[in-house]
């Protein structure tokens, strides 16, 4: 007899299959307000994913980037100036110590290698580091170093320079030309008289080192219109005339320590202890504790990132419910067809949840041009890169999430919905 | 032994608040019964409770007293799930304004109904389409087809799960003289050949003369006709 009671499982299956019906093509009806709702919860989701991925890759890359080093001595100052200046090569420095002080530390047990290096030049913007060629020695990482890919290492007797891999890419310096390094760590200083040649190219290394340019310390000393003062006193390096060690002077001292351990004592010495110096140790803990001063603007961020997700819930739910009025009548209709009030809820919750899917499925184009454009502005101004196909948890949480916010704010409308008055839709619309 | 009806309604009662806060009784029907396979029609006048009644009918209305057995299955004291799927399933309607779903097209607005019913079956709902002469207009949307031919696709529907009874509100009503005798041989027909008892409402007498059995509902609602006697 038709009136018997379905078999279990028949009116889920078909219901499925109905919603699998409607939803689609209640999408496709109000194909307007669906995709610019869409587009709100793609820009929603794009935005949450590139704050979480963008800050926990830039964190990475500043605290566990391959440093090379475990300390830095500099000028008496800030720890993390000392480390911007000397490790990222930004910010200006916080002044110079005496060679004899690099000398000292240098002898100290526990520092497996101490490098000298001075800045105050640049050429177009990218920063000169005179530095010793003991610093194309030190491993940066397991099997990184600086070394050339084409060309080979300065000589450091003469007036000769190595270019990052990212400095030579935006200079356009190659192999066998000639620059004059500009006064000041940043664009627009005086030109030197000197000529440079550069004799190498860096391997990239996606270190801020890729953003340097490498000459000899000697040639930093003996630069025109530089000005040593080691031993306290005003000295002129000339031509064809050594340097004495006292009167030379560094900008900064990069350590690397046999053992961990011999830091604390380092740090006793020279911060504790001692005034002429400032110890940054470890480099990783200062960094972080940059990002633990800045933490405030990144919770800001994800605050105002949450909140534009609510934002876009709420279209979703205000897009859809303002079309349920002109849709009471197809409820009543599907209804009195004999479809249950479960089945017209559910289609309004899957509708909600569609459109919110849509949406962060597409929010993966928004996110990948947010990172893709963020590392560019981030390699151009730290050296630091950003690896844009890095998995954060939020690359799942946030569709998923907005996918689950999508749906619950649907049952509101869907509840408008369920309750439609049968008979009194299905009258003729006059 | 008697012939079992498909449809049997007893005492039968539906009142609704007036704006002034009045109860007003709109049907109050002691008995009806509709045999298997038969066709009736109901004449009756607007605000008579036509609608009313057969929405009662179909489960959509609930009386506020009495009971409605659909093949022996009183709907009234079922739940509304149950209501739903013995609508789906045992009832075809066809109403004055069609009512069909205006983003599918002729075939999805049939299989539709098949799904809420006891499930799709594609070659029915061609074939009824076919049936009712629209096999070239399946994917047709309503918009797109002339009146006739809506009313048409509303008849393939309220056909789509084998129905026990299809009701009628009007069914001609939107259509000229000459597309009315069409739908209404079409409705007779096809109610026929799939064994489908048929109850129509109208208050048009050229749709009424059709039928062998015409009865008043002042005659079977006692509320139409104490209307009529207060009147």
């Amino acid at each position: 007899m038709s009136v018997t009671p379905h078999k279990p499982g028949v009116d889920a299956r078909w219901g499925v299959r109905a919603w699998l019906t409607m939803v689609p093509r209640s999408l496709r009806q109000h194909a307007v307000s669906t995709s610019i709702t869409v587009l709100a919860v793609a820009l929603a989701c794009g935005l949450v994913m590139s704050v979480f991925t963008i800050q926990r890759q830039a964190h990475d890359a500043f605290i566990g980037g391959p440093v090379g080093f475990d300390a830095v001595l500099g000028a008496r100052g800030s720890k993390l100036q000392l480390v911007l200046n000397s490790v990222f090569h930004l910010e200006t420095s916080p002044g110079n110590i005496p060679w004899t002080l690099y000398e000292e530390i240098r002898k100290t047990p526990g520092v497996k290698a101490a490098i000298p290096m001075a800045v105050g030049d640049n050429y177009r913007g990218f920063r000169i580091v005179g530095v010793t060629p003991q610093m194309f020695d030190i491993e940066l990482a397991q099997g990184v170093k600086l070394k050339p890919e084409t060309g080979r290492l300065f000589d450091p007797t003469l007036r000769e320079a190595v270019v990052g891999s990212f400095a030579a890419q935006r200079t356009g310096l190659r192999v066998g030309a000639f620059f004059n390094p500009s006064h000041g760590v940043s664009e627009g200083g005086e030109t030197h008289e000197e000529q440079y040649k550069v004799v190498g190219i860096l391997a990239p290394t996606n270190t801020p080192n890729d953003r340097a340019i490498w000459i000899p310390i000697e040639g930093v000393y003996r630069m025109a219109g530089h000005e040593l003062r080691g031993s306290g006193e005003r000295y002129v390096a000339r031509p064809g005339q050594a340097i004495p060690d006292e009167d030379k002077e560094v900008s900064a001292v990069l350590l690397k320590l046999a053992a961990p351990q011999f830091g604390a004592g380092l740090d006793q010495m020279v911060n504790k202890q001692g005034n002429r110096a400032t110890l940054a140790w470890p480099i990783a803990t200062v960094i972080a504790d940059l990002f633990s001063k800045m933490g405030w603007v990144t919770r800001i961020l994800e605050l105002v990132a949450y909140l534009v997700v609510l934002v876009s819930a709420a279209a979703i739910m205000a897009g859809i419910y303002n079309t349920i009025n002109e849709r009471r009548r197809e409820f009543a209709i599907l209804r009195a067809l004999g479809a249950r009030r479960s089945i017209v809820f559910g289609a309004i919750v899957l509708e909600s949840g569609a459109i919110a899917a849509i949406g962060a499925l597409l929010g993966f184009a928004v996110y990948f041009a947010i990172v893709a454009s963020a590392a560019v502005v981030i390699r151009d101004q730290t050296g630091v890169v950003l690896d844009i196909w890095q998995w954060h948890n939020a690359l799942a949480l946030t569709p998923v999430g907005m996918t689950l916010a999508g749906a619950i704010v649907g049952i509101v409308p869907a509840v408008k919905a369920y309750s439609t008055d049968v008979a009194g839709n299905l009258a003729p619309q006059t | 032994m008697p012939e079992m009806p498909v449809l049997r309604v007893t005492s039968l009662k539906k009142t609704y608040r007036t704006p002034d806060g009045e109860r007003h009784t709109i049907i109050d029907i002691p008995t009806f019964e509709l045999a298997e396979g038969r066709q009736v029609a109901l004449r009756g006048s607007s605000g008579s409770g036509k609608t009313t009644f057969l929405h009662m009918l179909a489960g959509i209305l609930r009386p506020d007293s009495g009971s409605i057995e659909i093949d022996g299955v009183d709907i009234t004291a079922a739940p509304e799930s149950r209501r739903d799927q013995i609508r789906a399933d045992a009832i075809g309607y066809i109403y004055q304004t069609f009512n069909l779903l205006q983003g599918y097209t002729a075939l999805e607005n049939v299989r539709l109904a098949m799904m809420f019913g006891h499930g799709v079956d594609d070659a029915r709902a061609r074939g009824l389409l076919e049936r009712v002469g629209l096999a070239d207009r399946l994917r047709y949307r309503p918009r797109a087809l002339s009146v006739g031919q809506q009313q048409r696709v509303a008849v393939a529907r309220a056909l789509a799960n084998r129905p026990r009874i299809v009701l009628a509100d009007e069914p001609t009503g939107n259509l000229d003289h000459r597309h009315a005798a069409e739908a209404l041989r079409l409705i007779r027909d096809i109610c026929l050949e799939f064994g489908a008892a048929l109850l129509l409402v109208s208050h048009d007498r050229a749709v009424l003369e059709q039928f062998e059995d015409v009865r008043e509902l002042s005659e079977i609602n006692r509320a139409a006709s104490d209307a009529k006697i207060a009147s």
